[in-house]
């Protein structure tokens, strides 16, 4: 209990340090939606905060592929800090207010018209994604080799932690959705999955460098991630998931001469992955929002009654954040679980032999 | 509305991230893990079903130890009533013995008695047939005047030979 509220002093210390780049924008009044979606959307460099109205980012460089004038790769401190009206190289960012591409790196060409290159740079969200891929392959690896180099010893803490990890998915998760001979062919991906959403979630509620990514709350990560489960699913799928997608159980005029339930039946296949891509999405991406928005009731409130008001709602806002970060944490576990239950349930699905009712029935009941 | 785009960059950069760190942990990470514990979880069931075999043997062996122990303490107990029958045979074997034996002693004795009484008696009678022929000798040759000093004569004698005798 008491190590709890040192962690939230700790917590609340961390989101002062984000404050000062907010008190540049106080003079002028704050743009509430561009502050937002500033924080919660992918960016070129990776902020880190203000001193004396500068900003102090790492620059990330920026590779852009233009159809005119071809590859382009350079750093973005030379689009970041590039004065309003001007461009680099024929690039300039588009502000948030922009109503096309509000934050993207956008390419003048020579006839004025504004478009958007072929985007490969290594941004913000970027940043996070091999963040957490490092990490991963840092906090896995040694404890594998380890039980590579000694599979009879007794495990160390180290060890002992990896393993209750690994076999809180796999036994609370993965075993319970997937035929056993087809555990060991999935469970990898599955594994894979459940610890990047994990990490990817918590490494997002930091809020300073080099973590703060809202990597999980990008429709981009959460997509492939779907894709990923979708092929899992269906190139996997057997004999027996494909005819009950083709030719279900069902009266002959339902599947003939008009295929009805066989394209409601692809149909479904696709609604599976995009629930699970919108789910996480659509989760991570409200929780970094309302602690961004209850950060700029501060000001909001601040401008709005003075700066007096506006310290005693900080008290309320912070205490609240406070609170939303907490519920964060448990939100990152529970999205990681779900994306990855939904996923083994479908990879199960498709692997099950036998009568259609038979799934039904099987349906792994979690307690 | 932008957030709900996906960038083809930014999905580009997750599939490598991802497919990298997926191909490196199903390859080299979670093959591991998920070997040495199902190994270990065999090697612990396998060394509880060798506990509870050793136990058995062990509760076989107990009961050999106390069936051996109890029969040798019968065993012993045999051989105690035994010797003890034994010693108690012996001894009246023994005493039948030593009583034959002090039987035939007495026996011997009492014969070697009667016969020295025999001999006694013989030599005795001997003495006496000797001691009356010198009396009747010794009166032969003295002269019988009276016969008051005959018989006191003839005491006397028979009284030296009783003390004789005696002696």
């Amino acid at each position: 209990m008491k190590s709890g509220f040192r962690h939230s002093i700790l917590l609340i210390l961390l989101m002062l340090v984000g404050l000062p780049a907010l008190r540049a924008e106080e003079g002028s009044s704050l743009d509430v939606k561009s502050f937002i979606f500033g924080h919660t959307s992918d960016a070129y460099c990776f902020h880190i905060t203000e001193i004396k109205g500068k900003p102090v980012c790492v620059w990330l460089p920026v590779i852009v592929h233009s159809k005119t004038t071809g590859w382009h790769c350079f750093s973005s401190k030379h689009v970041c800090e590039l004065p309003e009206g001007e461009t680099y190289q024929g690039f300039y960012v588009a502000p948030m207010t922009d109503p096309k591409y509000p934050g993207k790196l956008v390419e003048v060409t020579a006839s004025g018209e504004v478009k958007r290159p072929f985007d490969l740079s290594f941004t913000k969200n970027a940043f996070g994604i091999f963040l957490v891929c490092g990490f991963m392959l840092a906090f896995f690896l040694p404890a594998a080799r380890k039980y590579k180099k000694n599979p009879e010893g007794t495990p160390t803490k180290y060890q002992g932690l990896v393993e209750w990890l690994t076999y809180m998915v796999l036994d609370g998760i993965i075993s319970p959705s997937i035929p056993k001979s087809k555990v060991p062919k999935f469970a990898p991906y599955l594994l894979t999955v459940f610890f990047f959403i994990f990490f990817c979630n918590l490494f997002g509620l930091i809020p300073f460098f080099p973590f703060g990514a809202n990597v999980t709350g990008n429709l981009s990560i959460t997509l492939v991630l779907a894709l990923c489960t979708y092929v899992a699913v269906n190139i996997f799928g057997n004999r027996h998931y494909w005819k009950d997608i083709l030719w279900p159980d069902v009266p002959l005029f339902l599947k003939f001469p008009i295929p009805l339930m066989p394209v409601i039946e692809l149909v479904s296949t696709l609604t599976k992955p995009f629930a699970l891509m919108i789910r996480l999405f659509a989760n991570i991406l409200a929780g970094h929002i309302i602690i961004m928005v209850l950060m700029a009731l501060i000001f909001i409130i601040g401008g709005m009654y003075g700066a007096g008001m506006g310290g005693a709602t900080s008290v309320i806002s912070i205490f609240m954040m406070v609170f939303m970060t907490a519920l964060e944490c448990l939100v990152a576990y529970i999205q990681a679980y779900v994306f990855t239950m939904l996923s083994s349930i479908f990879i199960g699905m498709a692997q099950e032999e036998g009568e259609p009712e038979k799934h039904l029935n099987e349906k792994p009941i979690k307690k | 509305m932008e957030l709900f785009l996906p960038e083809s960059g930014l999905m580009i950069w997750m599939l490598i991230g991802f497919l990298i760190v997926l191909f490196i942990l199903a390859k080299v990470g979670w093959p591991m893990i998920m070997g040495a514990v199902t190994k270990r979880n065999q090697h612990i069931s396998d060394s509880l079903v060798a506990a509870q075999e050793a136990n058995n043997a062990l509760a076989g062996i107990e009961a050999a130890k106390e069936k051996a122990i109890a029969e040798s303490q019968a065993e012993q107990l045999r051989i105690i009533k035994e010797s003890q029958e034994l010693k108690s045979q012996l001894v009246e074997e023994a005493k039948a013995a030593a009583h034959a034996e002090a039987e035939k002693i007495v026996a011997e004795a009492r014969m070697r008695i009667q016969k020295e009484q025999q001999e006694a008696m013989d030599q005795i009678r001997a003495e006496v047939i000797t001691l009356s022929v010198d009396i009747a000798e010794k009166l032969l040759q003295r002269e019988l005047s009276d016969k008051q000093s005959q018989s006191a004569y003839i005491e006397e004698l028979l009284n030296n030979n009783e003390k004789r005798i005696e002696a």
